[in-house]
Protein backbone atom coordinates (compact mmCIF):
# COMPACT_ATOMS: atom_id res chain seq x y z
CA UNK A 1 0.00 0.00 0.00
CA UNK A 2 1.45 3.36 -1.33
CA UNK A 3 0.54 6.21 1.29
CA UNK A 4 1.98 9.93 0.71
CA UNK A 5 4.68 10.99 2.71
CA UNK A 6 4.49 13.24 5.71
CA UNK A 7 7.33 14.44 7.12
CA UNK A 8 10.37 13.78 5.78
CA UNK A 9 13.43 13.88 7.71
CA UNK A 10 16.21 14.67 5.62
CA UNK A 11 19.84 14.07 6.23
CA UNK A 12 19.57 15.72 9.57
CA UNK A 13 22.85 16.90 11.71
CA UNK A 14 23.07 18.43 14.93
CA UNK A 15 25.86 18.94 17.32
CA UNK A 16 26.42 21.19 20.41
CA UNK A 17 29.45 23.20 21.67
CA UNK A 18 30.90 22.18 24.96
CA UNK A 19 34.13 22.73 26.78
CA UNK A 20 35.91 19.50 24.81
CA UNK A 21 34.60 20.85 21.59
CA UNK A 22 31.68 19.81 19.25
CA UNK A 23 29.35 16.90 20.55
CA UNK A 24 27.84 14.97 17.83
CA UNK A 25 24.14 14.54 18.83
CA UNK A 26 22.50 13.41 16.09
CA UNK A 27 24.48 12.36 12.67
CA UNK A 28 22.60 12.12 9.49
CA UNK A 29 19.27 10.84 10.36
CA UNK A 30 17.31 10.06 7.73
CA UNK A 31 13.93 9.31 7.50
CA UNK A 32 9.91 9.19 6.33
CA UNK A 33 6.76 9.11 8.17
CA UNK A 34 3.71 8.83 6.10
CA UNK A 35 0.54 10.19 6.25
CA UNK A 36 -1.58 9.09 8.97
CA UNK A 37 1.10 7.02 10.38
CA UNK A 38 2.36 6.37 13.93
CA UNK A 39 6.02 6.19 14.49
CA UNK A 40 7.62 5.22 17.79
CA UNK A 41 11.11 6.48 18.68
CA UNK A 42 12.88 4.02 21.12
CA UNK A 43 16.31 4.89 22.53
CA UNK A 44 18.92 4.94 25.17
CA UNK A 45 18.97 7.28 27.28
CA UNK A 46 21.17 10.52 26.32
CA UNK A 47 21.14 9.53 22.48
CA UNK A 48 19.24 12.88 21.82
CA UNK A 49 15.62 11.56 21.09
CA UNK A 50 14.28 14.85 23.03
CA UNK A 51 16.80 16.94 20.54
CA UNK A 52 15.27 15.01 17.54
CA UNK A 53 12.22 15.78 18.23
CA UNK A 54 12.58 19.49 18.93
CA UNK A 55 14.04 19.90 15.40
CA UNK A 56 11.11 17.95 14.24
CA UNK A 57 8.58 20.02 15.57
CA UNK A 58 10.57 23.11 14.43
CA UNK A 59 11.87 24.33 18.01
CA UNK A 60 15.39 23.90 17.71
CA UNK A 61 17.02 24.19 13.88
CA UNK A 62 19.19 20.97 12.90
CA UNK A 63 23.32 22.59 12.15
CA UNK A 64 22.17 20.75 8.29
CA UNK A 65 19.56 19.13 6.79
CA UNK A 66 15.52 20.02 6.55
CA UNK A 67 13.00 18.37 7.82
CA UNK A 68 10.08 18.56 5.28
CA UNK A 69 6.42 18.33 5.79
CA UNK A 70 4.08 18.05 3.50
CA UNK A 71 7.36 18.76 0.70
CA UNK A 72 8.00 22.02 2.70
CA UNK A 73 10.41 22.50 4.35
CA UNK A 74 9.77 23.51 8.00
CA UNK A 75 11.19 26.20 9.67
CA UNK A 76 8.83 26.88 13.31
CA UNK A 77 6.53 25.46 14.99
CA UNK A 78 3.10 26.28 13.75
CA UNK A 79 -0.54 24.59 15.08
CA UNK A 80 -0.16 21.94 12.40
CA UNK A 81 2.20 19.98 14.50
CA UNK A 82 1.57 19.93 18.15
CA UNK A 83 4.13 18.71 20.98
CA UNK A 84 3.53 17.57 24.16
CA UNK A 85 5.75 16.67 26.60
CA UNK A 86 6.26 14.92 30.02
CA UNK A 87 6.62 17.67 32.33
CA UNK A 88 3.33 18.89 30.40
CA UNK A 89 2.54 22.74 29.42
CA UNK A 90 -0.81 23.26 30.10
CA UNK A 91 -0.99 27.04 31.53
CA UNK A 92 -1.70 26.51 35.14
CA UNK A 93 -3.19 29.81 35.51
CA UNK A 94 -5.97 29.26 32.85
CA UNK A 95 -8.45 27.14 33.61
CA UNK A 96 -9.41 23.82 31.31
CA UNK A 97 -12.05 25.48 29.43
CA UNK A 98 -9.59 28.77 28.80
CA UNK A 99 -6.67 26.37 28.00
CA UNK A 100 -8.75 24.61 25.15
CA UNK A 101 -9.78 28.25 23.84
CA UNK A 102 -6.41 29.07 24.17
CA UNK A 103 -5.15 27.73 20.43
CA UNK A 104 -8.88 28.95 18.91
CA UNK A 105 -8.55 31.80 17.00
CA UNK A 106 -10.68 34.46 18.46
CA UNK A 107 -12.92 35.21 16.16
CA UNK A 108 -13.90 31.78 15.48
CA UNK A 109 -17.49 31.47 15.70
CA UNK A 110 -18.05 28.03 17.45
CA UNK A 111 -14.87 27.69 19.75
CA UNK A 112 -16.67 28.21 22.97
CA UNK A 113 -18.73 24.72 21.62
CA UNK A 114 -15.32 22.90 20.29
CA UNK A 115 -13.56 23.32 23.55
CA UNK A 116 -16.60 21.82 25.53
CA UNK A 117 -16.68 19.12 22.79
CA UNK A 118 -13.02 18.03 23.44
CA UNK A 119 -13.35 18.44 27.31
CA UNK A 120 -16.11 15.90 26.59
CA UNK A 121 -13.53 13.74 24.18
CA UNK A 122 -10.92 13.48 26.89
CA UNK A 123 -13.40 12.66 29.71
CA UNK A 124 -13.31 16.26 31.49
CA UNK A 125 -16.43 17.38 31.18
CA UNK A 126 -17.84 18.88 34.25
CA UNK A 127 -14.46 20.04 34.67
CA UNK A 128 -14.01 22.98 32.60
CA UNK A 129 -14.09 25.57 34.95
CA UNK A 130 -11.29 24.14 37.24
CA UNK A 131 -7.90 25.07 37.38
CA UNK A 132 -4.81 22.50 36.42
CA UNK A 133 -3.55 22.17 39.84
CA UNK A 134 -6.97 20.77 41.16
CA UNK A 135 -6.59 18.28 38.98
CA UNK A 136 -5.01 14.72 38.81
CA UNK A 137 -1.75 13.95 36.83
CA UNK A 138 -3.95 11.83 34.40
CA UNK A 139 -6.70 14.47 34.13
CA UNK A 140 -3.77 17.13 33.34
CA UNK A 141 -2.73 15.10 30.60
CA UNK A 142 -6.29 14.48 29.31
CA UNK A 143 -5.99 18.60 28.96
CA UNK A 144 -3.27 18.69 27.52
CA UNK A 145 -4.43 16.29 24.46
CA UNK A 146 -7.37 17.90 24.30
CA UNK A 147 -6.00 21.60 24.34
CA UNK A 148 -3.80 19.97 21.20
CA UNK A 149 -6.53 18.13 19.31
CA UNK A 150 -9.02 20.73 19.42
CA UNK A 151 -7.09 23.30 16.92
CA UNK A 152 -7.01 20.11 14.53
CA UNK A 153 -3.54 19.60 14.06
CA UNK A 154 -2.54 16.84 11.75
CA UNK A 155 0.70 16.21 13.42
CA UNK A 156 1.20 15.19 16.90
CA UNK A 157 5.06 15.04 18.23
CA UNK A 158 4.88 13.16 21.93
CA UNK A 159 7.68 13.42 23.76
CA UNK A 160 7.28 10.71 26.49
CA UNK A 161 4.10 11.72 26.62
CA UNK A 162 3.27 9.30 29.84
CA UNK A 163 6.12 8.58 32.01
CA UNK A 164 5.45 10.94 34.59
CA UNK A 165 2.39 8.92 35.29
CA UNK A 166 1.90 5.55 37.05
CA UNK A 167 2.25 2.47 35.29
CA UNK A 168 -1.53 2.23 35.89
CA UNK A 169 -2.72 5.40 34.63
CA UNK A 170 -0.26 5.53 31.40
CA UNK A 171 -1.56 2.00 30.00
CA UNK A 172 -5.43 4.20 30.62
CA UNK A 173 -4.10 7.16 29.03
CA UNK A 174 -2.17 4.94 25.94
CA UNK A 175 -5.66 3.48 25.71
CA UNK A 176 -7.58 6.65 25.48
CA UNK A 177 -4.88 7.99 23.05
CA UNK A 178 -5.69 4.58 20.58
CA UNK A 179 -9.80 5.37 21.25
CA UNK A 180 -9.13 9.07 20.50
CA UNK A 181 -6.89 8.39 16.83
CA UNK A 182 -9.47 5.76 15.59
CA UNK A 183 -12.26 9.12 15.49
CA UNK A 184 -9.53 11.29 14.39
CA UNK A 185 -6.63 10.43 12.11
CA UNK A 186 -3.38 11.95 12.98
CA UNK A 187 0.18 11.22 12.07
CA UNK A 188 1.43 10.78 15.23
CA UNK A 189 5.71 10.83 16.05
CA UNK A 190 6.38 9.11 20.01
CA UNK A 191 9.23 9.12 21.53
CA UNK A 192 9.71 6.98 24.56
CA UNK A 193 12.08 4.80 26.49
CA UNK A 194 8.80 2.30 26.89
CA UNK A 195 9.16 -0.65 24.67
CA UNK A 196 5.66 -2.06 25.80
CA UNK A 197 3.94 1.48 24.90
CA UNK A 198 6.00 1.37 21.52
CA UNK A 199 4.76 -1.80 20.30
CA UNK A 200 1.22 -1.20 21.74
CA UNK A 201 0.55 2.16 20.12
CA UNK A 202 2.95 1.97 16.82
CA UNK A 203 3.05 1.42 13.52
CA UNK A 204 6.20 1.36 13.54
CA UNK A 205 9.10 1.81 15.95
CA UNK A 206 12.67 3.07 15.26
CA UNK A 207 15.57 2.05 17.28
CA UNK A 208 18.41 4.78 17.77
CA UNK A 209 21.93 3.97 18.35
CA UNK A 210 23.88 6.22 21.18
CA UNK A 211 25.46 9.12 19.84
CA UNK A 212 25.71 9.87 17.93
CA UNK A 213 23.11 9.18 17.14
CA UNK A 214 21.38 7.21 13.86
CA UNK A 215 18.41 4.61 13.12
CA UNK A 216 19.78 1.02 14.32
CA UNK A 217 16.88 -0.63 13.11
CA UNK A 218 13.23 -0.42 12.27
CA UNK A 219 10.66 -2.75 13.38
CA UNK A 220 6.76 -2.92 11.61
CA UNK A 221 4.12 -3.54 13.55
CA UNK A 222 1.19 -5.39 11.84
CA UNK A 223 -0.75 -6.57 15.02
CA UNK A 224 -4.35 -5.62 14.30
CA UNK A 225 -5.98 -3.23 17.44
CA UNK A 226 -6.25 -3.94 19.69
CA UNK A 227 -3.01 -5.20 20.46
CA UNK A 228 -2.13 -7.37 23.47
CA UNK A 229 1.27 -6.71 25.09
CA UNK A 230 1.61 -10.14 26.49
CA UNK A 231 0.45 -12.01 23.31
CA UNK A 232 3.33 -13.85 21.73
CA UNK A 233 3.53 -12.10 18.63
CA UNK A 234 4.17 -8.76 20.76
CA UNK A 235 7.19 -10.27 23.49
CA UNK A 236 8.66 -11.54 20.19
CA UNK A 237 8.78 -8.08 18.95
CA UNK A 238 9.74 -6.73 22.86
CA UNK A 239 13.13 -9.14 22.94
CA UNK A 240 14.10 -7.86 19.16
CA UNK A 241 13.53 -4.81 20.11
CA UNK A 242 14.88 -4.80 24.13
CA UNK A 243 18.06 -6.65 21.96
CA UNK A 244 18.91 -3.76 19.33
CA UNK A 245 18.99 -1.22 22.47
CA UNK A 246 21.67 -3.95 24.42
CA UNK A 247 19.75 -4.90 27.28
CA UNK A 248 19.02 -9.05 26.75
CA UNK A 249 16.55 -10.79 28.44
CA UNK A 250 17.02 -14.00 30.37
CA UNK A 251 13.76 -15.12 31.73
CA UNK B 1 -11.14 26.52 66.37
CA UNK B 2 -8.03 26.01 64.72
CA UNK B 3 -8.06 29.58 63.92
CA UNK B 4 -8.18 30.67 67.52
CA UNK B 5 -5.70 27.93 68.60
CA UNK B 6 -3.38 29.81 65.57
CA UNK B 7 -3.93 33.49 67.31
CA UNK B 8 -3.90 32.27 70.81
CA UNK B 9 -0.10 31.88 71.48
CA UNK B 10 0.36 35.69 69.78
CA UNK B 11 -2.39 37.25 71.68
CA UNK B 12 -0.58 35.87 74.48
CA UNK B 13 2.68 37.72 73.39
CA UNK B 14 1.03 40.98 72.86
CA UNK B 15 -0.85 40.39 76.66
CA UNK B 16 2.85 39.79 78.49
CA UNK B 17 4.27 42.79 76.22
CA UNK B 18 1.75 45.28 77.63
CA UNK B 19 2.15 43.71 81.23
CA UNK B 20 5.51 43.84 81.27
CA UNK B 21 5.53 47.45 79.88
CA UNK B 22 2.66 48.67 82.26
CA UNK B 23 4.56 47.25 85.13
CA UNK B 24 7.92 49.25 84.25
CA UNK B 25 6.24 52.42 84.08
CA UNK B 26 4.69 51.84 87.22
CA UNK B 27 7.94 50.52 89.40
CA UNK B 28 10.40 53.11 87.95
CA UNK B 29 7.69 55.78 88.51
CA UNK B 30 8.03 57.76 85.35
CA UNK B 31 6.46 60.97 84.67
CA UNK B 32 7.19 61.04 80.93
CA UNK B 33 6.43 57.78 79.85
CA UNK B 34 2.67 56.55 79.25
CA UNK B 35 1.25 53.95 80.97
CA UNK B 36 -0.63 51.39 78.17
CA UNK B 37 -4.11 53.13 79.56
CA UNK B 38 -3.13 56.84 79.00
CA UNK B 39 -2.22 55.60 75.57
CA UNK B 40 -5.65 54.46 75.40
CA UNK B 41 -7.57 57.49 76.58
CA UNK B 42 -4.70 59.44 74.77
CA UNK B 43 -6.20 57.91 71.73
CA UNK B 44 -9.89 58.17 72.30
CA UNK B 45 -9.18 62.06 73.07
CA UNK B 46 -7.83 62.49 69.41
CA UNK B 47 -10.86 59.86 68.12
CA UNK B 48 -13.61 61.91 69.82
CA UNK B 49 -12.10 65.68 68.25
CA UNK B 50 -11.78 63.96 64.91
CA UNK B 51 -7.51 64.73 64.04
CA UNK B 52 -7.02 61.22 64.58
CA UNK B 53 -9.08 60.36 61.78
CA UNK B 54 -7.59 62.80 59.50
CA UNK B 55 -4.03 62.13 60.33
CA UNK B 56 -5.07 58.69 58.96
CA UNK B 57 -6.83 59.88 55.92
CA UNK B 58 -4.21 62.30 55.18
CA UNK B 59 -0.88 59.53 55.38
CA UNK B 60 -3.78 57.11 53.29
CA UNK B 61 -4.23 59.56 50.62
CA UNK B 62 -0.37 59.78 50.49
CA UNK B 63 0.33 56.48 50.48
CA UNK B 64 -2.54 55.93 47.75
CA UNK B 65 -1.33 58.44 45.34
CA UNK B 66 2.63 57.59 45.80
CA UNK B 67 1.67 53.91 45.55
CA UNK B 68 -0.73 54.06 42.73
CA UNK B 69 1.52 56.27 40.47
CA UNK B 70 4.44 53.39 41.18
CA UNK B 71 2.10 50.82 40.16
CA UNK B 72 0.98 52.24 36.84
CA UNK B 73 4.96 53.08 36.27
CA UNK B 74 6.38 49.87 37.50
CA UNK B 75 4.32 47.28 35.95
CA UNK B 76 4.58 48.20 32.43
CA UNK B 77 7.70 49.14 32.47
CA UNK B 78 8.71 45.85 34.54
CA UNK B 79 7.23 43.78 31.70
CA UNK B 80 8.73 45.28 29.03
CA UNK B 81 11.73 45.28 30.56
CA UNK B 82 11.49 41.34 31.26
CA UNK B 83 10.53 40.93 27.51
CA UNK B 84 12.90 43.12 25.93
CA UNK B 85 16.55 42.21 26.32
CA UNK B 86 17.49 45.52 25.01
CA UNK B 87 15.74 47.48 27.53
CA UNK B 88 16.53 45.49 30.57
CA UNK B 89 20.29 45.63 29.87
CA UNK B 90 20.11 49.60 29.19
CA UNK B 91 17.59 50.69 32.40
CA UNK B 92 18.81 47.43 34.89
CA UNK B 93 22.00 49.07 35.86
CA UNK B 94 20.34 52.45 36.70
CA UNK B 95 17.72 51.20 38.53
CA UNK B 96 19.92 48.70 40.50
CA UNK B 97 22.01 51.75 41.42
CA UNK B 98 18.89 54.31 42.43
CA UNK B 99 17.66 50.96 44.46
CA UNK B 100 19.78 50.77 47.57
CA UNK B 101 19.40 54.69 48.18
CA UNK B 102 16.93 54.84 51.31
CA UNK B 103 14.13 57.02 50.22
CA UNK B 104 15.07 59.19 53.43
CA UNK B 105 18.22 60.84 51.10
CA UNK B 106 15.45 61.67 49.05
CA UNK B 107 13.98 64.24 51.38
CA UNK B 108 16.13 67.44 50.48
CA UNK B 109 15.93 67.04 47.13
CA UNK B 110 11.84 66.32 47.22
CA UNK B 111 11.93 69.82 48.83
CA UNK B 112 13.92 71.24 46.55
CA UNK B 113 11.87 70.23 43.93
CA UNK B 114 8.29 69.76 45.04
CA UNK B 115 7.99 71.69 47.91
CA UNK B 116 6.45 70.93 51.76
CA UNK B 117 3.02 70.23 50.46
CA UNK B 118 1.57 66.53 49.77
CA UNK B 119 3.92 66.17 46.47
CA UNK B 120 6.98 65.36 48.56
CA UNK B 121 5.88 62.63 50.21
CA UNK B 122 3.99 61.42 47.61
CA UNK B 123 7.25 61.51 45.56
CA UNK B 124 9.12 59.48 48.28
CA UNK B 125 6.66 57.36 48.62
CA UNK B 126 6.97 56.95 44.63
CA UNK B 127 10.70 56.63 44.55
CA UNK B 128 10.34 53.98 47.71
CA UNK B 129 8.15 51.49 46.00
CA UNK B 130 8.49 51.90 42.25
CA UNK B 131 11.85 49.73 42.36
CA UNK B 132 11.14 46.50 44.17
CA UNK B 133 8.01 46.24 41.86
CA UNK B 134 10.11 47.07 38.91
CA UNK B 135 12.92 44.54 40.08
CA UNK B 136 10.16 41.71 41.04
CA UNK B 137 7.83 42.20 37.72
CA UNK B 138 11.01 41.80 35.48
CA UNK B 139 12.13 38.84 37.30
CA UNK B 140 8.96 37.57 37.35
CA UNK B 141 9.03 37.60 33.44
CA UNK B 142 12.11 35.79 33.47
CA UNK B 143 11.38 32.95 35.32
CA UNK B 144 8.04 32.44 33.28
CA UNK B 145 8.94 28.46 32.31
CA UNK B 146 9.84 27.52 29.09
CA UNK B 147 7.52 24.92 28.35
CA UNK B 148 4.41 27.34 28.39
CA UNK B 149 7.16 29.87 26.10
CA UNK B 150 7.39 27.20 23.69
CA UNK B 151 3.40 25.70 23.83
CA UNK B 152 2.31 29.61 23.04
CA UNK B 153 5.03 29.87 20.22
CA UNK B 154 3.47 26.10 19.25
CA UNK B 155 -0.28 27.28 18.94
CA UNK B 156 1.00 30.53 16.75
CA UNK B 157 -1.14 33.06 18.85
CA UNK B 158 -0.85 36.69 18.22
CA UNK B 159 1.40 38.90 20.38
CA UNK B 160 -1.51 40.55 22.40
CA UNK B 161 -2.68 37.10 23.31
CA UNK B 162 0.30 35.89 24.11
CA UNK B 163 0.66 38.67 26.41
CA UNK B 164 -2.96 38.76 28.41
CA UNK B 165 -3.00 35.08 28.13
CA UNK B 166 0.71 34.09 29.27
CA UNK B 167 3.12 36.26 29.57
CA UNK B 168 0.99 38.90 32.18
CA UNK B 169 -0.89 35.83 34.02
CA UNK B 170 2.22 33.86 34.19
CA UNK B 171 3.66 36.94 35.71
CA UNK B 172 0.95 38.20 38.02
CA UNK B 173 2.10 36.16 41.24
CA UNK B 174 5.44 38.00 41.07
CA UNK B 175 3.58 41.75 40.51
CA UNK B 176 1.49 40.86 43.75
CA UNK B 177 4.64 40.23 45.62
CA UNK B 178 6.15 42.82 44.69
CA UNK B 179 2.97 45.12 45.35
CA UNK B 180 2.98 43.91 48.97
CA UNK B 181 6.98 44.72 49.14
CA UNK B 182 6.05 48.40 47.73
CA UNK B 183 3.26 49.12 49.38
CA UNK B 184 5.08 47.78 52.98
CA UNK B 185 7.76 50.53 51.62
CA UNK B 186 5.29 52.97 50.98
CA UNK B 187 3.95 53.01 54.33
CA UNK B 188 7.07 53.13 56.08
CA UNK B 189 8.15 56.01 53.96
CA UNK B 190 4.94 58.05 54.49
CA UNK B 191 5.45 58.35 58.20
CA UNK B 192 9.32 59.37 57.53
CA UNK B 193 8.31 61.95 55.27
CA UNK B 194 5.42 63.59 57.19
CA UNK B 195 7.74 63.96 60.21
CA UNK B 196 10.00 66.56 58.56
CA UNK B 197 7.89 68.56 55.99
CA UNK B 198 3.99 68.46 56.84
CA UNK B 199 1.20 69.80 58.86
CA UNK B 200 -1.14 66.67 58.63
CA UNK B 201 -0.47 62.51 59.07
CA UNK B 202 0.64 60.38 61.24
CA UNK B 203 3.94 60.96 61.23
CA UNK B 204 3.28 64.50 62.03
CA UNK B 205 1.06 63.81 64.55
CA UNK B 206 3.97 61.86 66.07
CA UNK B 207 6.00 64.66 66.01
CA UNK B 208 3.98 67.05 66.89
CA UNK B 209 3.13 65.28 70.18
CA UNK B 210 6.20 65.24 71.26
CA UNK B 211 6.78 69.31 70.83
CA UNK B 212 3.68 70.24 72.03
CA UNK B 213 3.95 69.28 75.17
CA UNK B 214 5.66 65.85 75.63
CA UNK B 215 2.59 64.17 74.61
CA UNK B 216 4.47 60.71 74.48
CA UNK B 217 1.26 58.81 75.47
CA UNK B 218 -0.12 60.17 71.79
CA UNK B 219 3.61 59.15 70.42
CA UNK B 220 2.83 55.71 71.24
CA UNK B 221 -0.62 55.95 69.93
CA UNK B 222 0.86 57.34 66.92
CA UNK B 223 3.14 54.24 66.48
CA UNK B 224 0.63 51.39 67.63
CA UNK B 225 -2.33 52.79 64.77
CA UNK B 226 0.90 52.76 62.19
CA UNK B 227 1.57 49.74 62.78
CA UNK B 228 -2.07 47.98 62.76
CA UNK B 229 -2.63 50.19 59.31
CA UNK B 230 0.54 48.70 57.96
CA UNK B 231 -0.64 44.94 58.93
CA UNK B 232 -4.18 45.85 57.40
CA UNK B 233 -2.81 47.11 54.63
CA UNK B 234 -0.36 43.95 54.04
CA UNK B 235 -3.61 41.63 54.77
CA UNK B 236 -5.47 43.61 51.70
CA UNK B 237 -2.53 42.39 49.60
CA UNK B 238 -2.45 39.03 50.95
CA UNK B 239 -5.85 38.59 50.15
CA UNK B 240 -4.97 39.59 46.46
CA UNK B 241 -2.91 36.22 46.63
CA UNK B 242 -5.81 34.19 47.42
CA UNK B 243 -7.38 35.33 43.88
CA UNK B 244 -7.68 31.70 41.92
CA UNK B 245 -5.46 32.23 38.76
CA UNK B 246 -2.72 33.38 40.84
CA UNK B 247 -3.20 29.92 43.89
CA UNK B 248 -1.05 27.73 40.81
CA UNK B 249 2.41 29.53 42.18
CA UNK B 250 1.48 28.67 45.84
CA UNK B 251 0.30 25.42 45.95
CA UNK B 252 2.54 22.39 46.14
Amino acid sequence: MFIKTKIHIQNVRKGFPTDKGQLEVISDLDFKVGDGEFVAIVGPSGCGKTTLMNIIAGFLAPDSGSVLVDGNPRLQPNPKGVLITQQGSVFPWLTVRQNLLFGLPDEMPDREQRALEYADLVGLKGFENNYPHELSGGMLKRCEIARALVVKPEILYMDEPFSALDALMSLRMQNELLRILQTERHTVMLITHDVEEAIHLADRVLVLSPRPTRIQASFDITLPHPRRVSSPEAQALRVAILKELGVSETL
Amino acid sequence: MKSTKNVLPSLLVLAAVVGLWWAAVVLTRSVIFPTPWQVVTGTLELARDGTLWEHIGASLMRVGAGFGIAVLFAIPLGLWMGRVRGAFVTLNPLFQILRPISPIAWIPIAILWFGVGNASPIYLIFIASVFPMIVQTTSGVHTIEKRYLRAAENFGVPRNKLFRQVVFPATLPDIIIGMRIGLGVAWLVVVAAEMIALRSGLGYMIIDSRNAGNRYDLVIAGMIIIGLIGLALDGIMRLLESMKNVRWRYVH
